[in-house]
């Protein structure tokens, strides 16, 4: 490696890398999502993806859930940078396999093939909340939950059933039992 | 009913209610009206820059040097883009700035109209928060928060963009206030619970090395800190370095002062602040220029951090006590802690730091910030000496560009006192100084106002010294003229084989004559011989003085701390740096 001719300091350690789940409650105001996938891409952090609606329609607070990777004092900043926005009302953190979290994502398939091939697919996909929203004698549209890993891997067993269209949604997430996130 | 008000007259209303007395501005197209309002409210002065970047590092001249929020009033599009400069460098250094810029009318956003730009999308990332008004009726809420804001927690810029047809638009005003409370990010109002002042006395008592590494949030946090800041320092006898934004809040003419530290920082300094045993960081933030080589920095500290930005701790360097506070009110709470249970600490205590005074006054005897005067040739360090020499007898406030200059006048003005100092440091912006002597005049008019300058730095905003001449302020712009862009000279020299590529300026107008075009006075001074009566001569002058101080060309800014390197491992001049290696060399 060419030695560094650089003003600044070089690179110290990096951290493990860890994925988590950020939820975020915001005004639903306009450029809100800007400021958020603004702060993420200036400050060089990722978004894996990205899920946003309002949940509160009274006083128009949106829920925004995002799921990053980062090293923890990347995740640390990340949840106090965000905090610091002015229209952020609360931030909550969660590490990927925390027992107490559920999370969700939502797939629909397009699949063309004939009613057998149709059928195989039904079966593939009994695991994961299957609901079929539309149907022809050619095609299927079918709705999933599931996990990201358990979608990626159904996309990817569908394909040679026909799948010729997959749209996703960004992870959402809940808190187990009573309790709910503060 | 309330009296309904036009956009434009809720504006003045609002900074009124807010107790504004100077905007600096530049008219334009799309805040037409807001130029027309102004005629009608006297207690508001308006000073007309000759750039947006110049109103807006004259804003953060005025708010720095009086604690009060710089307000800036500029035209869509240009006008915007203009200022984003100066509200990233307010950003940088935490300057309460309010920027109010007009838009084209809300039926044209978005069709790339005439002299149209996504402000708020533009400003975003560089203000602490945004808004773009498209309710007349939002507008006095907006205004009143956006002040709030900008002042609130660590203080920044914000930027309120109203397009033109609200500022014709009538609409009801109220005066808001307190909107933020819901916030960590307003003051920190929390009391600091006693568990944690004990821990920080604790490790105080336990402490053996310690030191004070204090910062801007000490000036931000208004002179009181400053005042508490200097008792605690007394009540423990302890060392304190500061920062570059942290100059003046401790006196730095005083025994206990290590200087300044960081990477032109003294020898003593850098060399305590790696070998402490306690790091008291109070509303500094581990900047890079500070902790060179993260992994080697300070290895065997106990490190407390106060500081009112919680994102601003464990962002660089991990801590063992974190508060997040207020400088003055965690100082206050300290001091009447420690006081209750350590009535004879100083004495007790000076056993324990007697060894570690005894390795400091070592380093001190290094005197890092020595130089090879000349009989021949002005040495910068000497000017800007004899500079302090002959101005530290009155209340002086001192702004400067950025490059060698800048470190020089660090490092040999000595300052004692908080918001006498304005630098440009996150953002290292060329060109702040000037204007930012026009903002700092205009707060604190009578006082004696200099812009210690390279002469590349100034000419990017000289146009200013017109402002300057309109509105009568006699501010001294002291130029350490060596014709190179100093600090990139002296980078290519140490890291680029002497390669001075595009740093040596051929051709530079004659600041003597400038300065009598400009209607102000210019004086130049070639030889030490002359130096003193020509400095006594630019202070005696009522006018504004452009002094153009030639320089020795070659001179180098040390000590320095070459990049990669821990903070023991200091250049001390110009003789050391023959002898380090090439690799050395490279790691600069």
């Amino acid at each position: 490696m060419a030695k560094s001719k650089s003003a600044y300091s070089v690179p110290g350690k990096i951290g493990k890398i860890e994925r988590h789940i950020i939820v975020v409650w915001v005004d639903n105001e306009a450029g809100v999502l800007a400021r958020i996938a603004g702060l993420f891409s200036g400050r060089g952090y990722n978004i894996e993806s990205l899920a946003v609606a309002e949940v509160d329609k009274k006083k128009h607070i949106s829920r925004i859930t995002i799921v990053t990777e980062g090293t923890p004092q990347v995740i640390e900043q990340i949840n106090l940078q965000l905090k610091k926005l002015v229209p952020v009302h609360k931030v909550a953190d969660f590490k990927r396999g925390e027992k107490d979290i559920l999370f969700r994502e939502l797939a629909l398939f397009k699949i063309l093939g004939n009613s057998k091939k149709i059928e195989k697919v039904k079966k593939i996909c009994k695991k994961f909340n299957p609901v079929v929203l539309d149907k022809t004698n050619k095609s299927v549209v079918i709705q999933v939950t599931a996990l990201r890993a358990e979608i990626d891997k159904l996309a990817l067993d569908l394909k040679s059933l026909g799948l010729i269209s997959t749209s996703r949604t960004g992870a959402v997430a809940m808190t187990k039992g009573p309790k709910i996130f503060n | 009913m309330p009296k309904l008000l036009s956009g434009a007259e809720i504006v003045f209303k609002a900074l009124e209610d807010q107790k504004v007395e100077y905007i600096f501005g530049y008219p334009g197209g799309a805040v037409l009206p807001i130029y027309d309002e102004l005629k009608n409210h006297k207690s508001i002065k308006h000073i007309l820059a000759r750039h947006e970047q110049g109103a807006g590092h004259s804003a953060e001249g005025y708010a720095r040097s009086s604690g009060k929020p710089g307000v800036l009033l500029v035209t869509s599009g240009p006008g915007a883009t203009n200022a984003v400069t100066a509200l990233t460098d307010a950003y940088m250094d935490s300057v309460p700035l309010v920027c109010i810029s007009g838009q084209v009318p809300t039926h044209l956003i978005g069709t790339d109209a005439f002299q149209e730009c996504d402000t708020t999308g533009i400003t975003r990332p560089c203000t602490k928060h945004n808004w773009l008004v498209k309710d007349v009726n939002d507008l006095s809420r907006v205004l009143h928060l956006a002040f709030e804001v900008a002042t609130t927690g660590r203080p920044g810029p914000v930027l309120v963009d109203i397009p033109k047809d609200i500022q014709f638009k009538k609409g009801k005003y109220k005066f808001f206030k307190n909107t933020l409370k819901k916030k960590l990010n307003g003051k920190a109002a929390r009391k600091i619970p006693n568990t944690e002042l004990d821990k920080f006395i604790d490790l105080i008592k336990k402490s053996s090395k310690p030191i004070f590494y204090t910062g801007g949030g000490v000036i931000n946090s208004g002179p009181e800190a400053s005042k508490y800041l200097r008792e605690l320092v007394s009540l423990t006898g302890f060392p304190i370095t500061s920062t570059l934004q942290g100059l003046g809040a401790y006196p730095g003419d005083d025994p206990q002062f290590l200087g300044m530290l960081g990477m032109h920082g003294t020898y003593e300094a850098n060399n305590a602040m790696h070998d402490c045993d306690l790091m008291i960081n109070i509303g500094a933030r581990f900047d890079d220029r500070i902790t060179g080589k993260v992994d080697e920095f300070s290895p065997r500290s106990k490190k407390i951090h106060v500081d009112i930005d919680p994102s601003s701790i464990g962002k660089n360097i991990k801590v063992d006590l974190a508060i997040v506070s207020d400088v003055t009110e965690l100082l206050k709470s300290l001091i009447k802690r420690f006081k209750e249970k350590n009535k004879n600490f100083v004495n007790s205590n000076k056993q324990k730091t007697s060894k570690w005074w005894e390795q400091i006054e070592k380093w001190r005897e290094k005197k890092s910030l020595n130089f090879i005067n000349s009989d021949k040739i002005i040495k910068p360090q000497h000017a800007v000496q004899r500079l302090y020499e002959l101005t530290k007898t009155q209340d002086t406030f001192i702004t400067t560009e950025v490059g060698q200059h800048q470190m020089w006048a660090a490092q040999h003005y000595k300052f004692n006192k908080p918001n006498r100092w304005m630098t440009s440091g996150g953002l290292g912006t060329m060109g702040y100084g000037l204007p930012a002597a026009i903002g700092v005049q205009i707060a604190n008019p009578g006082k004696l106002v200099v812009d210690i300058a390279g002469e590349a730095s100034v000419l990017m905003t000289m146009q200013e010294m017109s402002t300057a001449v309109q509105y009568r302020l006699p501010i001294k712009i002291f130029i350490l003229n060596n014709e190179y862009m100093g600090m990139v000279r002296q980078w290519q020299e140490l890291l680029h084989e002497k390669n001075y590529s595009e740093s040596y300026t051929a051709a530079l107008p004659d600041f003597v004559k400038l300065a009598e075009s400009y209607g102000c006075v210019g004086i130049r001074a070639k030889t030490p011989d002359e130096l003193d009566e020509k400095i006594k001569e630019m202070i005696n002058i009522d006018k504004p003085v452009i002094f153009d101080c030639v320089v020795d060309k070659a001179e180098n800014c040390f000590p320095m701390i070459p990049s990669g390197k821990p903070h023991n491992q200091m250049l001390l001049g110009p003789e050391e740096e023959e002898e380090i290696s090439d690799e050395g060399k490279i790691l600069v």
